[in-house]
């Protein structure tokens, strides 16, 4: 992972090892719009599980929720074992502060790489299963008879033989006096037994999102806040100067200027508009730094470079790949490149913080809420038992708000001018565009070469472009090995695999890092290393005169998940039959977060190379399925992230600084070109795989293949409304 | 000072007459359903009603609503969530994240009113607020629901 992430794991870990200096101390539920239910009402019979006197169980949630359906599949899995009334499940978000107090009862809250229900599965369920057995348990030692005479139906406890019936609110009080069985010792129900877990439940968290009453980060509201609007340097790596605080004196409700950290200036006053509006005001000198020299041309020319530099990282080097091309009946080359995109989450970056005599606490929408409270306790000074983070459903996350909590950093330092005032820090849409970290750009210059059959018998596929981890922490990828960089290509099972088994295979990575900060952006590098595979191989099918499909089959005869996964798309999207006059098919795989996806598209070009996708046909392979409704919007969801940035998504950088800022130059696809987007899901019950991340991959090569069975032309560089495809 | 009718309650809120709708509903009238997604009319996250008529509150500054017009939030669209394009929405499961729904309902609203059976081209051209979790499949589902219709 990253430094900074694991420096923070290495303070909550040592804070819990050394000690138990946190335990012991109670710390309050986080301000989060769901059920308040934990105190009187209700009783602990379990970490994960409180029961209400009134039969409703609330099931306590560890990971983060930014619309994705976490909570409500996380609540499905321990209802299962819990055998309750799922019309009386409830839902309570704990707090890393109440995780940290407790030992991390409640396990990792971190919420990325699509792991928010596959790597948690194992112990809710457990925990669901444990409260289960000791409500029964109860009401067997209430009845005084064996607990194996006692059965449960929805929260329901009978004894068949005494016709005794009790309920879980009944006994809870009872129940949680009892010592929880050993997690080991619990057998966990088979998915096919499953009748709420795999089941397509309505989602617990929409009501209040219907009317205006949930609260986000954004709209938190306490006594005596005041706002701040803060502005960067707008050059990566620049530096603040100074500023002229008298230009903004007497402008209304404006409480001070701080200088918030070497490169960035804050406004404080009553409110943001008004903070806002002094910051526009003020007048700045930045020294914009060595970055101020970059722009899109001096990076892709840095990124050419390393497409043909001599020394690059060999990740796969099987057979010999240059050989094999060099001696191959037909050779094909292309160069493709991918460029720079900002997350642009719905809910811009924000954050409040609080800091008194000898408390921090911190409101925010954080995919990583322990990596929040780290930050606000390094930043603070203040001591991590005594430091809260309440976090709030996120208004989008897609990786902005994972480990690199920059915002809570900023925010600690504007309230450490304003001891117990709570401060809530918004950032401007332009200031979210012009401050994210970036999805990395890169370059792959790939060749294939052709036996006289058609057989593709060498691949070499080299990238040159921004390596994440180098810009968390470059010691962790010495000698520019950074095999995150090629996800989607390994040889491994289990995670990222590579579908196809060419005979003389070289994949290479050269690294170029810019100054430009980057990070995992949803779906991470499965995106553009999808593009580069999946689009060379359609060029290669087509050199070697085969059927798109037939050509990938032919090479996945030892990938027997990819390739069911391919045939499920081509099925549902009925590959090989007549379309209508000028529409044009595509298809693409790939697997990434532990599960295996692939799309069929259906798109027309106009005489005008205007580019419409009429329909998307997405399979998924995600092992278990847990809520079938809820992985649909995923997908769904994902074909519109995906062709957004297929059609539009590019952060163009001048000066060393960016120049898509707002929803204006960033365009976003709206609902007017929303294609039909159907999904079949093939869960093979034999692993846990992701859901929010893989399919994503997908979505943009299958559509550009579309668009070359169109055109007759690749398409090798994005965004689509750079080029003119006819 | 300004006085606005909101909901229809008559707010006073002190804002400079160039502060924007958007602000003045949410820092100064402290109703937080209508978001800030840009800032600059593009996104559709700040729609309101105005009148009757859908308006991206973030550009309009308050020095330009009369008193006698009548404002209304997504707090205000129906007491009790049971406004048919809530219904709808809660019936298909529309929200993701949820940070652009006060929005596209209050946009669904506005169309409903003036068109209440839309075609699939009519809530192409009403329905271009921004939504980046990539709920529009069941926006159109929905809006299509809330009129009645099934969609086809
Ligand atoms: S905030 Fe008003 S349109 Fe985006
Ligand atoms: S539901 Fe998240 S932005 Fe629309």
């Amino acid at each position: 992972m990253n430094t900074k992430l694991s420096r923070r794991r290495f303070i909550v870990g040592t804070a819990v090892a050394g000690g138990g200096l946190a335990l012991g101390i109670r710390l309050p539920f986080g301000a989060s719009a769901e059920a308040k239910t934990a105190g009187d009402a209700g009783v602990e019979v379990h970490a994960w599980v409180v029961v209400k006197p009134d039969d409703t169980c609330v099931i306590r949630i560890a990971r983060s929720e930014m619309g994705q359906g976490t909570r409500t599949g996380l609540a499905q899995l321990v209802a299962e074992e819990l055998e309750c009334d799922w019309k009386k499940v409830a839902t309570e978000s704990i707090t890393p502060g109440e995780n940290l107090a407790r030992k991390r009862v409640w396990g990792e809250m971190s919420t990325g790489g699509s792991r928010g229900i596959r790597t948690s599965q194992d112990y809710v369920r457990r925990g669901g299963a444990a409260a289960r057995m000791m409500l029964l348990q109860a009401a067997a030692d209430e009845w005084k008879v064996p607990v194996a005479e006692v059965g449960v139906a929805n929260g329901v406890i009978t004894h068949a033989a005494s016709g005794r019936r009790t309920t879980y609110g009944k006994v809870a009080a009872a129940a949680a006096k009892l010592t929880p069985p050993d997690p080991k010792s619990i057998t966990l129900k088979d998915p096919k037994d499953w009748k709420i877990a795999g089941k397509p439940m309505k989602r617990l968290d929409t009501a209040d999102k219907l009317n205006g009453s949930k609260v986000y980060a954004l709209d938190v509201r306490l006594p005596g806040m005041l706002n701040a609007a803060v502005k960067a340097c707008p050059v990566f790596g620049g530096k603040l100067v100074s500023y002229d605080e008298s230009k903004i004196a007497g402008r209304p409700g404006v409480r001070g200027v701080v200088k918030v950290n070497d490169s960035t200036v804050a406004v404080v006053a009553d409110t943001w508009w008004r903070a806002k509006s002094a910051l526009e005001a003020l007048p700045i000198v930045w020294d914009e730094g060595a970055g101020a020299s970059q722009s899109s041309a001096t990076i892709a020319k840095h990124l050419e470079e390393g497409l043909g530099a001599s020394e690059a990282y060999a990740f796969r080097n099987e057979g010999d790949a240059v050989g094999a091309i060099t001696g191959a009946a037909k050779k094909i080359e292309a160069v493709y490149s991918t460029p720079f995109l900002a997350h642009a989450t719905m809910e811009p970056m924000n954050c409040t913080v609080k800091l008194s005599a000898d408390r921090a606490e911190c409101w925010v929408a954080t995919q990583n809420s322990e990596a929040s409270l780290a930050a606000l306790s390094e930043q603070s000074g203040v001591p991590l038992e005594k430091c809260e983070v309440y976090r709030h459903d996120l208004g989008g996350g897609f990786g902005r708000r994972g480990g690199n909590q920059d915002y809570v950093r900023q925010a600690v330092n504007i309230a450490q001018h304003f001891p117990g005032v709570p401060i809530k820090m918004i950032w401007s849409r332009e200031e979210d565009m012009g401050h994210d970290f970036y999805r990395p750009i890169s370059q792959c210059k790939l060749a294939a070469g052709l036996d006289d059959k058609g057989n593709l018998v060498g691949l070499h596929v080299r990238i040159s472009g921004q390596s994440i981890n180098a810009f968390v922490n470059p010691a962790m990828v010495a000698n520019g090995k950074d095999d995150r960089q090629l996800q989607g290509y390994t040889a491994r099972p289990g995670d990222a695999q590579l579908g196809y088994t060419v005979p003389n295979l070289l994949i290479e990575y050269a690294m170029r890092n810019t100054h430009v900060p980057v990070g995992p952006w949803r779906g991470v590098n499965t995106n553009q290393n999808a593009v580069y595979m999946e689009c060379f191989i359609e060029e290669a099918a087509r050199a070697a005169g085969a059927d798109s499909l037939e050509f990938r089959r032919a090479l996945m005869g030892k990938h027997p998940k990819h390739l069911a996964v391919l045939n499920a798309a081509a099925d549902k999207g009925h590959w090989g039959t007549p379309l209508p006059a000028g529409v044009h098919r595509g298809i693409a795989h790939f697997m990434g977060y532990g599960s295996y996806s692939a799309a069929v598209a259906e798109v027309s070009v106009s005489g005008e190379g205007k580019v419409r996708v009429h329909r998307m046909v997405l399979a998924l392979d995600c092992g278990h399925a847990v809520n079938p409704d809820q992985i649909a919007a995923q997908v769904e969801g994902s074909v519109v992230y995906g062709l957004t940035a297929a059609f539009y998504g590019e952060c163009k950088v001048e000066n060393g600084r960016m120049t898509e800022l707002n929803f204006d130059r960033y365009q976003m696809l709206r609902l007017a070109e929303m294609p039909k987007v159907e999904t079949v899901i093939v869960p093979t019950y034999d692993f846990w795989g992701g859901v929010g991340e893989p399919t994503i991959s997908v979505v943009t090569p299958a559509v550009l293949n579309a668009i070359f069975a169109a055109t007759g032309k690749p398409v090798r560089s994005l965004p689509l409304k750079n080029l003119k495809l006819v | 000072m300004a006085k606005l009718n909101i909901n229809g309650k008559i707010r006073d809120v002190q804002v400079e007459p160039d502060t924007p709708l958007l602000w003045a509903i949410r820092e100064q009238v402290g109703l937080t359903g209508t978001k800030y997604g840009c800032g600059v009319a593009q996104c559709g996250a700040c729609s309101v009603h105005i009148n009757g008529e859908l308006v991206r509150s973030c550009v309009l500054p308050v020095g330009g609503v009369k008193p006698t017009d009548k404002v209304v939030t997504i707090e205000g669209l129906s007491s009790t969530s049971s406004h048919p394009v809530q219904k709808a929405w809660s019936a298909l499961d529309v929200p993701q994240c949820g940070y652009c729904q006060s929005g596209q309902i209050m946009a669904a609203a506005a169309l409903l009113r003036k068109k209440p059976k839309p075609t699939d081209q009519d809530i192409d051209d009403a329905m271009s607020n921004v939504c980046r979790c990539g709920t529009y499949q069941r926006v159109r589902a929905a809006v299509h629901m809330a009129a009645g219709r099934k969609q086809a």
